[in-house]
């Protein structure tokens, strides 16, 4: 069942015939040639180098209310770690599996409850678990985001149910801008996308009463980000 | 307030008199809008070039568009391949009945919504009520608004004209919260409502910022998680979407996600951005076992058949043109009766319902050009204001309006006739306080809410004599 796939691209094709006048831009490539319009150069800048764009992220979290940390190496990652869940009072965390994640996990001290998203996993659980942890796909230096996808990241839920999502992230995954992000999934995924692509700019917020800000609409309420080289 | 027994343009008059007149909640629209001002002008700096950047995004609105065809059927095959469905709705009739069919087929109970603007356009929520099945709007602001029973105000920012101890006595009354004047509170309590919600519910309905053409993708915008959490549990998810959001490519995000948050709320990027490419694949430990894409047209093909007005396509609905516009902060968004409140609802609505009983919108605006001017994907909305000005009056010529033109150009080419009514003019306004805003006064429209500037007694033309034979 299509409904009026035919009628509707007939309308298209029948309106298409006048060619429409460029209000805006300069007249480019028309026809059916493909047009590129590069844009990246007018984007915000960022640094050439590793450390440009590591400042860059970190000034971003700050203004975005993301808790961000560079570890000095895994061991006080997972230092971080049990302190966010004895300030917390944490009693179970969700996490998936994945090599950052299981080093991380190999660094602490074995007393984490922690709740597997990867397969079936039971909803009701995780949405009572008192935070997530997950991988990410990369870093955005030039908007402070973190992409994840379905396969880097646990799945949908993970990142979004509990009430404080944690990012492990290795300093080489930040990137400069969201170019940078988009090639790199099409490099890896090339042609078999994962279901699910989301970039995460800060914790969930709203501004819907009186347009003044509040964290943690529907979403987490807190963002933390460990770095580790 | 949408859909009323009496034509739009008489409605629209009494709805703009009544909030015009109550000063108070336009200063605090006013205010509102007025933050928006700053941390826009704040993050647009931070763009290496935002005018080339504009240049850019209209360029690839303006080739998506422009191929609608090609890249619609391009988006349906890559996302069929997914495991997606996709249905071509010609009007609200078909849509409605699509979804609703759906949730027969599948024994849906219950619905989650995020925000979707084409769902306001075809009434579905009352479509599905009426059949019996309950559907809970997730995003705070429409969820204020469909407690409230009202449309929302502006289509970005739905409940932004209510204040706390409103929304507060909302609650109270709706689902028995306690009393508060914190907006944390408030959002908290929603958060609670809604949590379970996202867990029980069969079917998930969203909309769309953007169709993806070469990797077969939506792509949802917002802030709150709830569009996210709508879209990861429930077995079924649809998405409704205006055929006109296409982009050509997946990379082409890295422009227009930072676009529609400096346009949209001034953010340099919107909490979540996320890429939707079909229901739950092989592998993946959760998703929607469907997912549905609605196709929606409802006359936008008669929008795109206009050449000239083509480019009002390129919205992203950032709701820019609103936060800036002076009309919209002082008759505020109800009282437009459309779906699309503000310049570019003026703008496009005459399109999708008809131009002459929308034709009065055209005419609410100052044409100052601020839409224009804020508008990301560059679209010329304020001269397509004077176009659906100019085709209403072609379509159907007002005689009387003809005919005072006509006296205007015979007088104006009578020199000595139009000095001699010049100076009879200044004796004639001596009457004009004997009709001054009465139903026989010539000048009603002006005078019933204006004062009228007295007339020199001597035109510009004898004082500029004057002064030059004073000089010799």
């Amino acid at each position: 069942m299509t409904g009026s796939r035919d009628a509707i691209l007939g309308r298209i094709r029948e309106a298409l015939r006048v060619e429409a006048p460029h209000h805006a831009h300069a007249k480019i490539a028309t026809g059916n040639a493909p047009v590129t319009a590069p844009f990246r150069e007018w984007l915000p800048a960022v640094g050439p180098t590793e450390a440009d764009r590591v400042a860059l992220f970190a000034r971003l979290s700050e203004m975005l209310k993301t808790e961000f940390i560079e570890c000095a190496d895994m061991t006080s990652a997972a230092v971080q770690l049990h302190r966010l869940v004895s300030e917390n009072g944490w009693k179970k965390i969700a996490i998936h599996d994945g090599k950052l994640m299981n080093a991380l996990l190999a660094k602490t001290d074995g007393t984490l409850e922690t709740m597997s998203a990867d397969g079936s996993y039971d909803k009701f659980e995780m949405e009572q678990c008192d935070a997530g942890i997950t991988e990410c796909e990369c870093l955005v230096a030039q908007t402070g985001s973190i992409c994840i996808t379905t396969w880097s990241s646990g799945g949908r839920a993970l990142s979004v149910l509990p009430p404080h999502h944690i990012v492990i992230a290795s300093r080489a995954q930040v990137l400069a801008d969201l170019t940078s992000a988009y090639e790199l999934l099409a490099q890896k995924y090339a042609g078999k996308y994962p279901s699910f692509i989301s970039f995460i700019t800060g914790p969930s917020r709203t501004g819907d009463i009186e347009r003044i800000l509040v964290l943690g609409a529907h979403g987490p309420k807190k963002l933390t980000v460990l770095l580790v080289p | 307030m949408s859909e009323s027994a009496i034509d739009p343009k008489t409605q629209f008059h009494a709805d703009a008199d009544v909030t015009t007149a109550d000063t108070d909640r336009r200063a605090f629209v006013r205010k509102a809008l007025g933050g928006y001002k700053t941390t826009r002008a704040k993050t647009e700096s931070a763009f290496t070039d935002w005018e080339q950047a504009r240049e850019a995004a209209s360029a690839i609105k303006y080739e998506g568009v422009n191929h609608l065809d090609t890249i619609l059927t391009q988006f349906e095959t890559n996302f069929t391949a997914r495991g997606g469905k996709v249905f071509w709705a010609s009007n609200s009739q078909e849509a409605r009945d699509y979804i609703l069919g759906l949730c027969a087929e599948k024994g849906v109970k219950s619905i989650v919504k995020s925000k979707a603007m084409t769902s306001e356009e075809i009434h579905l929520n009352a479509a599905l009520e009426e059949k019996g099945y309950g559907v809970i709007e997730s995003d705070l602001g429409e969820f204020i608004q469909q407690l409230k029973k009202e449309a929302p105000y502006h289509f970005v920012f739905p409940c932004m004209h209510l204040k706390r101890e409103e929304i507060s006595a909302l609650f109270e009354k709706e689902i028995g919260s306690a009393k508060t004047d914190s907006p944390e509170e408030l959002t908290m309590i929603a958060r609670r409502f809604m949590r379970r919600h996202y867990l029980e519910a069969d079917m998930g309905i969203s909309g769309a910022n953007f169709i993806i053409a070469d990797t077969g993708m939506i792509s949802i915008t917002e802030n709150e998680g709830n569009a996210r959490l709508t879209c990861a549990h429930p077995r079924i998810h649809v998405a409704l979407v205006g055929i006109e959001k296409v982009l050509p490519r997946l990379a082409d995000l890295a422009l227009f996600l930072p676009m529609l948050a400096t346009g949209g709320t001034g953010q340099n990027m919107t909490c979540y951005n996320s890429m939707y490419a079909g229901p739950r694949q092989e592998g993946e430990s959760d998703g929607p076992e469907e997912f549905h894409v609605v196709l929606l047209d409802n006359h936008r093909t008669r929008l795109l058949a206009d050449p000239e007005q083509r480019d009002a396509l390129h919205c992203i609905r950032c709701g820019a043109c609103l936060n800036v516009c002076p009309i919209f902060k002082n008759i505020g968004g109800h009282a437009y009766g459309t779906t699309y409140q503000g310049p570019i609802g003026s703008v496009i609505t005459p399109h999708f319902k008809g131009l002459q009983d929308w034709k009065h919108l055209s005419g609410a605006s100052s044409l100052c050009g601020a839409c224009t001017e804020a508008c990301p994907v560059k679209i010329d909305i304020h001269h397509h204001l004077l176009h659906n000005r100019r085709n209403a009056m072609k379509q159907k010529p007002v005689w009387w309006e003809k005919l005072l033109w006509q006296g205007f150009a015979w007088m104006m080419n009578r020199p000595r006739l139009y000095s001699l009514a010049i100076r009879i003019a200044p004796w004639m306004q001596k009457l004009h306080p004997i009709v001054f805003g009465s139903v026989l006064d010539p000048a009603r429209g002006w005078t019933q809410t204006r004062d009228l500037p007295e007339m020199e007694p001597q035109s510009f033309s004898a004082w500029m004599k004057a002064r030059k034979e004073g000089r010799k």
